[in-house]
């Protein structure tokens, strides 16, 4: 397909939405995007790493082995926008982007450290453009908004790409980014997983409007609706989206329909609020399913590599649980020292009193250490 | 007719029965009705009173509170919620800047009756944001009650308080001790005061001054040191605005010592406003300088630190053993 169509040619004010692989795995060889099998075939595989790694966060909740955590599963394909992105490019997350970060580069023991309650695995690799998961809901559109800014002012030509949520698509902090964005023309690229889900809430409770895609028009920018299953979808968007961006074509709005399978957090019982047999509905969508039909009919995939897929998959996660364990607690020093650049006076001495504190409890048969 | 009650359910009960009372009362915030709410607070009450009087929003704080400003100018009495303490700085501007001043700007032709829920503080090893105590950003907003309880007793009778008051509350929730204490809740409707702290412990030695979940904390720490040989008197402020800070200085007159104890940090934490209108009324009862014993000023850590972070009963005793000491 000729590129820079699909913004194009699917008007979600129309109802109109891309899908490009079915979920029987049939391709659209008409919307075919630019991405040959054995990338569609390395996307699949780190597709099911991020599965299987979600699993696994969710089994050391249980385990009482880590925090609250946020599951993605179901929105795999959706996450794997990350891989779209190219170096100089910002990645601006949610608290539900573990998928896409572990795409981007963000070692697994870091993620895992985060969601064990470590602020430790906040920190992402030198050099790597990602900000802080962020826990506020929208807030984090607006920082897309002006990192994308930054880079037009430095006559850098890369994109900065703002995650959020349908129920963040509700928020004020979201329609001013998309404004901004409009207004100012920056290279930002805003994509919307709609799960259908804020916690308990569905979309339809969000708002009146169809979708959430047609918005972009009404701040003066393309948007498109797409089946945020579908890897093909995803990459044709986000290589779209990115080039226009990068290209000095303003911003652009991706809605990604997908479906949050998982509970809101591990703090959340969806009984709540939705039925299994709502769920089951969902599960023949699968991001997943779809790539194996497609690419076992190609002769990419079949039972055997799956199971080498799973076992590499089980080893590299098993590692990344390892190190996250094996890793020594923060000390408490860890709590003063990024407040400021240099610690003020009389935050200095809150911590020599804590930490005298201490000293002194542990003669008293306490047992933190500083 | 009384029942033993955890904190959710005595506030539950509360919301049901002055609902049932009062047909002017709306329940309005994010999963307040099919879920009940994340903390299950209002679990129930939208199957009992309808979809219309809770109300399921979408997910903004600022429209929660700013719509709740109209509900209330009308003459209904919203009972908005905001999931998480750390969440209510996207509605500062309707909470401080338009609800608390509405009854001033317009020279007293709107009070607002309504009471903004929010769980608070620490203690529950919740993620980033879900676990700060911003009580400063409140007490300083001029027209703003602020209560927060620290027993099942109190939270039943103190919610009913503030919804028949005429102002808008902020209840704040101590979430660590959400479930952690059961204790006798009547069943019927019973009011305890607004504005005014109770002793929760009496003695004669110091003064440990507390709200919240650090009640529990101050406490503790009294009967320990009631062991080392120390009678301490515990005062419970209950409405942090406005604050009833001549049951403090009476106190203090009676004791000489006094520490503070909260979980925000210490700078302008409430700690810095009593311990100066003590200094202002009895300085002179004052045998040795008042100790605070708070949150640092640093970023609430997550999980793994959250315990050095919050000031438990033993960091009281040490502030308490300085202050006996003098």
């Amino acid at each position: 397909m000729a590129k820079g169509m699909y913004f194009e040619r699917f008007d979600p004010t129309k109802g109109e939405s891309l899908q490009i692989l079915d979920p029987e795995g049939r391709l659209n060889e008409d919307l075919r995007p630019d991405l040959p099998g054995q990338r569609i075939l390395e996307l699949y595989e780190r597709m099911s790493v991020m599965r299987l790694a979600d699993q696994t966060a969710l089994n050391l909740q249980r385990e009482g082995r880590m925090g609250t955590y946020a599951p993605f599963y179901g929105q795999e394909a959706s996450q794997a926008s990350a891989a779209f992105l190219g170096p100089s490019d910002w990645l601006v997350p949610t608290y539900r982007e573990t998928g896409a970060l572990f795409l981007r580069g963000v070692p697994l023991q870091s993620l895992l450290r985060y969601w064990m309650g470590d602020e430790r695995g906040m920190r992402v690799p030198e050099g790597m453009r990602v900000l802080p998961i962020q826990i506020v809901i929208g807030s984090q559109t607006l920082h897309a908004v002006g990192l994308a800014w930054a880079m037009m002012l430095q006559g850098e030509k890369s994109a900065a790409v703002a995650y959020f949520g349908d129920g963040a698509s509700s928020q004020g902090d979201v329609h001013e980014a998309m404004n901004f964005a409009g207004v100012l023309k920056t290279p930002v690229v805003f994509v919307c997983q709609n799960n259908q889900f804020a916690i308990s809430m569905p979309r339809s409770g969000q708002t009146a409007a169809a979708t959430i895609a047609q918005r972009a028009s009404s701040y003066g920018f393309p948007g498109l609706l797409i089946d945020g299953n579908d890897l093909l979808a995803v990459a044709g968007a986000m290589n779209e989206a990115l080039a226009a961006a990068r290209s000095g074509g303003g911003p652009r709005l991706i809605e990604m329909l997908t479906y949050r399978i998982g509970p809101h957090t591990t703090s959340d019982d969806p009984s709540k609020y939705r039925t299994a047999a709502e769920v089951d509905v969902q599960k023949p969508f699968d991001p997943l399913l779809r790539l194996r039909r497609y690419l076992g009919a190609k002769g990419l995939w079949n039972d055997g590599a799956e199971a080498a897929i799973l076992a590499k998959a089980r080893a590299e996660i098993s590692a990344a649980v390892a190190a996250a364990e094996a890793m020594p607690p923060a000390p408490v020093s860890d709590m003063f020292d990024y407040t400021y650049r240099v610690l003020p006076p009389y935050l200095e001495r809150q911590k020599s009193e804590y930490a005298s504190f201490l000293k002194d409890e542990a003669s008293r048969g306490g047992r933190h250490g500083f | 007719m009384a029942s033993k009650l955890n904190m959710v359910s005595a506030i539950n009960s509360a919301l049901g029965s002055e609902m049932e009372r009062d047909r002017r009362i709306v329940i309005l915030g994010e999963d307040v009705g099919r879920e009940g709410g994340v903390f299950r607070v209002t679990d129930g009450l939208q199957a009992r009173f309808g979809a219309v009087r809770v109300v399921d929003t979408p997910l903004a704080e600022s429209a929660i509170m700013g719509v709740s400003l109209g509900l209330a100018a009308a003459g209904m009495i919203p009972v908005p919620e905001i999931q998480f303490e750390g969440f209510l700085h996207l509605a500062l501007d309707q909470i401080s800047n338009q609800i608390g001043r509405l009854r001033t700007r317009s020279r007293g032709r709107w009070g607002l009756s309504m009471v903004l829920r929010v769980p608070w503080g620490g203690g529950i090893h919740a993620p980033e944001l879900h676990s700060e105590s911003p009580e400063t950003l409140l007490v300083h907003a001029p027209g703003l009650i602020v209560v927060t309880p620290s027993n099942p007793y109190d939270a039943k009778g103190l919610l009913i308080s503030a919804l028949r008051l005429g102002e808008p509350v902020v209840f704040c929730e101590p979430k660590r001790i959400y479930r952690a204490v059961k204790a006798e809740v009547p069943e019927g409707d019973y009011t305890v005061p607004i504005g005014r702290a109770a002793v929760a412990a009496e003695g004669k030695d110091l003064t440990i001054v507390a709200w919240g979940a650090m009640v529990r904390e101050a406490l503790k720490a009294a009967e320990e040191l009631e062991t080392e040989g120390f009678s301490v008197e515990v005062v419970d402020l209950r409405t942090l605005s406005p604050m009833d800070s001549a049951t403090v200085v009476e106190s203090v007159r009676k004791t000489g010592r006094l520490v503070v104890a909260h979980e925000a940090p210490r700078t302008l934490g409430l700690g810095a406003e009593l311990a100066a209108r003590v200094a202002e009324e009895a300085l002179t009862s004052l045998l040795a300088p008042i100790e605070r014993v708070t949150g640092f000023d640093t970023v609430m850590p997550l999980a793994q630190l959250e315990e050095h972070y919050l000031p438990g009963h033993r960091r009281i005793m040490a502030g308490a053993r300085k202050a006996l000491a003098a």
